[in-house]
């Protein structure tokens, strides 16, 4: 992570480790109000989301203000991008008023790094395209982490649309790294062969009962049932072949526990049931952003 | 009478099976001779010595972008970077705006690139109106105009019957349908080929399948129509494999690869970068490799640049948001040598035939149209090259109006030197 974070994929795992280890300390223990601090006082940073997003901006923003930095968020609609302007000038405009980072969620695969060619301020990616969503899979890693206290030698079901998920490649490049085993399952159209080759430790998995057994940890994919370019696929279909209900978990390892990077379809790829269970970490996810992204704001934004 | 003598070059004229230093004359623009040592007097001479002479290189695969892309190409710009590049015969495709569907826009572009253009323009005229696959263009009308060959480039028809009906226009006008094999169903929504670089990246894939399918549905049309068939800008292993067996079926079947779909696959892509974005994508190495003995072996007909100007602005934008392709013909030369020649897939003589003889047989032209050839009456068309000195390309400095080329700041062994049509010189490298 010399200058901003583009991704998992190029991270060593000791730098891995050092963002996962530092915001350990940013955890919020449930005594009294969090204590605002100082460490980043001065600095700026841009959130500039291209698409709608509720629970990364708003856990990017809370993490910057913690540290005491200042932020500026910008939504694509009602924005300059709205009028046309272009990816290039909006970041150039952007860049004029010298802010220290820019947090960037776009629906292009690559747009960030794009940017970063052409930009010397530093950009956290927040999510690009179906390529990567670093953060995210940070926060999945320190959730794993407080729960089953490894992320070495785990075996990990990702369940769902993986072809065009970014958290699912970000979550695969990092617990690949880690040497833990990485079960894909999902409907052959959106499991595509190519994705075991993408890294170590890899693997497909048709049945949604074989990939769930002995399985640590089993992390949900939302459902985009339409897309574009795809004949649709009816949602019930769905739900009976890929959807995670108790009688999976049964399959599971006991200690097993069940993620989903939200938002989530209650009866279209988790029912409720699980959604609401013990094993669920899904708030514990939310909380872990903010602790995630302010290791990762405090490691850009200090360097 | 003006006088050109080309002396002491290695004259290389596939079409003759001409092989050997010595000198080439050229009286009023038309071929006189070749020979060991021709005894010319009043001439112009151009040493050749340590250069290959031969005949106009044909490039049947451009975009000039004009009419309606000015900011991008303009026939006088794309007709520059052709003759730097030492091609004096392009041919362009009509995905211009408005589509080259109508004799109006045909004689359009001829009469600007009789005023502007320093190397020869054939025009090539739309299948349909507007290239929008539906009804049929004006092909018989666009050819009385001068248009060469038919197709929808860059938007292939996707209705068999209209392929059909269009294959068979086209046998009765004796002119070569070419297709952009490509399933818009196949390939929606992709941006680069269909492996595990499009899934790591998470890009759109664009399988080998879109072209397969199109290969196929088109050979056994051309079978069925017993029209003239080229495909553009072959890139899979399948398609190459289907066009060998059209010909060892006796079809009139040919095709074309371009340079960049013999240099580079997916492995050389730098992420994200829009100067490796075209259609067809950069395949897979296994792809690279049956295309490349596509050339040897001869399923592949010729080598063509598909010259696809943009303008900076539009490449420099989100990779899905760029449009498809890249700039080559200053490059096609350069890059030729190293891939095919240089490594000792084919000979010299060979590589030549690749750009002309063989694009002037697959395109079929005789009579006033005989291009590709150093006979003696022939329109004196003339590319010499160097077969090996070193270069590196700059494209900050092409001719071309674009920039978007994956070749900049590469060094080549061997490139164009001095490009003449019609007994001018047209261009001349520096330093020649």
């Amino acid at each position: 992570m010399a200058k901003g974070l583009l991704g998992i994929e190029p991270l060593e795992r000791s730098e891995i480790e050092e963002v996962l280890t530092r915001a350990e300390a940013f955890q919020w223990h449930g005594q009294g109000p969090f204590q605002k601090l100082t460490t980043c006082a001065g600095r700026m940073v841009v959130n500039l989301f291209y698409e709608n997003s509720t629970r990364t901006r708003s856990s990017f923003e809370i993490a910057a203000r913690r540290l005491g930095a200042d932020t500026l968020s910008i939504t694509a609609s009602g924005s300059s991008v709205s009028k046309g302007e272009s990816l290039v000038d909006t970041l150039n405009t952007l860049v004029a008023m010298h802010p220290s980072a820019i947090v960037m969620r776009h629906a292009a695969s690559g747009a960030p790094h794009f940017l970063a060619r052409h930009l010397t301020t530093p950009i956290v990616n927040a999510g690009d395209g179906m390529h990567e969503h670093p953060t995210q899979a940070l926060l999945d890693a320190r959730t794993i982490l407080d729960r089953l206290g490894r992320l070495e030698g785990l075996r990990v079901a990702i369940i769902g649309d993986i072809l065009h998920s970014r958290v699912a490649r970000s979550n695969i490049h990092l617990l690949s790294k880690f040497g833990s085993e990485v079960v894909l399952c999902g409907p052959p159209a959106l499991a595509p062969a190519e994705l075991a080759q993408i890294a170590p430790g890899v693997s497909l998995e048709n049945d949604i009962r074989e990939a769930v057994r002995e399985a640590d940890v089993v992390m949900m994919l939302r459902v985009q049932l339409e897309r574009i370019h795809e004949p649709s696929m009816p949602a019930g279909e769905y739900f009976r072949f890929y959807g995670l209900r108790l009688e999976h978990l049964e399959l599971a390892r006991p200690e097993a526990i069940v993620m989903h990077p939200g938002p989530i379809n209650r009866g279209r790829e988790i029912s409720s049931e699980v959604a609401d269970s013990q094993r669920s970490m899904i708030l514990n996810q939310v909380e872990n952003g903010i602790a995630v992204r302010m290791a990762v704001l405090e490691r850009v934004l200090l360097q | 009478m003006s006088k050109l003598l080309i002396r002491g070059g290695r004259v290389i004229c596939p079409a003759s099976g001409h092989d050997a230093v010595g000198d080439v004359l050229i009286t009023d623009g038309v071929i006189a001779g070749v020979g060991p040592h021709l005894e010319v007097s009043g001439a112009e001479v151009i040493d050749a010595t340590g250069l290959v002479v031969a005949p106009g290189f044909i490039d049947i695969h451009v975009h000039l972008r004009e009419p309606g892309f000015e900011h991008a190409e303009t026939i006088e710009t794309g007709a520059r970077a052709a003759a730097a590049g030492g091609f004096t015969t392009v041919c362009c495709m009509p995905n211009t705006k408005p589509v080259n569907d109508s004799a109006t826009v045909t004689s359009y572009i001829i009469e600007k690139a009789r005023k502007h253009a320093v190397v020869e323009v054939f025009p090539i005229g739309a299948i349909t109106k507007g290239s929008a696959g539906e009804e049929m263009a004006s092909i018989g009308s666009m050819v009385a105009a001068g248009a060469v060959a038919i197709s929808d480039d860059g938007r292939p028809v996707m209705n068999s019957r209209v392929m059909r009906r269009a294959m068979e226009t086209a046998r009765g006008l004796d002119i070569p349908v070419i297709d952009h094999c490509e399933d818009l169903n196949l390939s929606a929504g992709g941006d680069m080929h269909e492996c595990v670089e499009s899934v790591r990246l998470g890009l759109g894939g664009i399988p080998s399948a879109a072209e397969d399918v199109m290969v196929a549905r088109d050979i056994i049309l051309a079978e069925m129509t017993g029209a003239r068939y080229h495909v553009a800008h072959i890139s899979t292993k399948n398609a190459v494999a289907m066009v060998a067996f059209a010909k060892q079926k006796g079809l009139r079947v040919t095709s074309e690869v371009t340079q960049h779909h013999i240099a580079l696959h997916t492995g050389f892509m730098k992420p994200y970068d829009s100067n490796y974005k075209m259609k067809p994508p950069l395949r897979c190495g296994h792809d690279v490799e049956a295309v490349i003995d596509g050339v040897v072996s001869g399923a592949v007909d010729c080598l063509a640049t598909d010259h696809a100007p943009h303008a900076g602005d539009d490449k420099m934008q989100e990779f899905e948001k760029c449009p498809f392709g890249i700039i080559g013909l200053e490059t096609a030369v350069g890059v030729s040598l190293e891939v095919l020649v240089h490594s000792g897939r084919i000979s010299l003589p060979r590589l030549v035939a690749l750009y002309t003889s063989e694009p002037a047989r697959v395109m079929g032209w005789t009579g006033e149209r005989e291009r590709g050839t150093l006979r003696a009456g022939v329109k004196a068309n003339v590319t010499v090259f160097h077969p090996e000195y070193p270069w590196t390309y700059d494209v900050t400095k092409s001719e071309s109006k674009s920039r978007n080329s994956p070749f900049s700041g590469r060094t080549f062994q061997g490139g164009p030197i001095a490009t003449i049509v019609g007994g001018e010189v047209v261009w001349r490298a520096a330093g020649f």
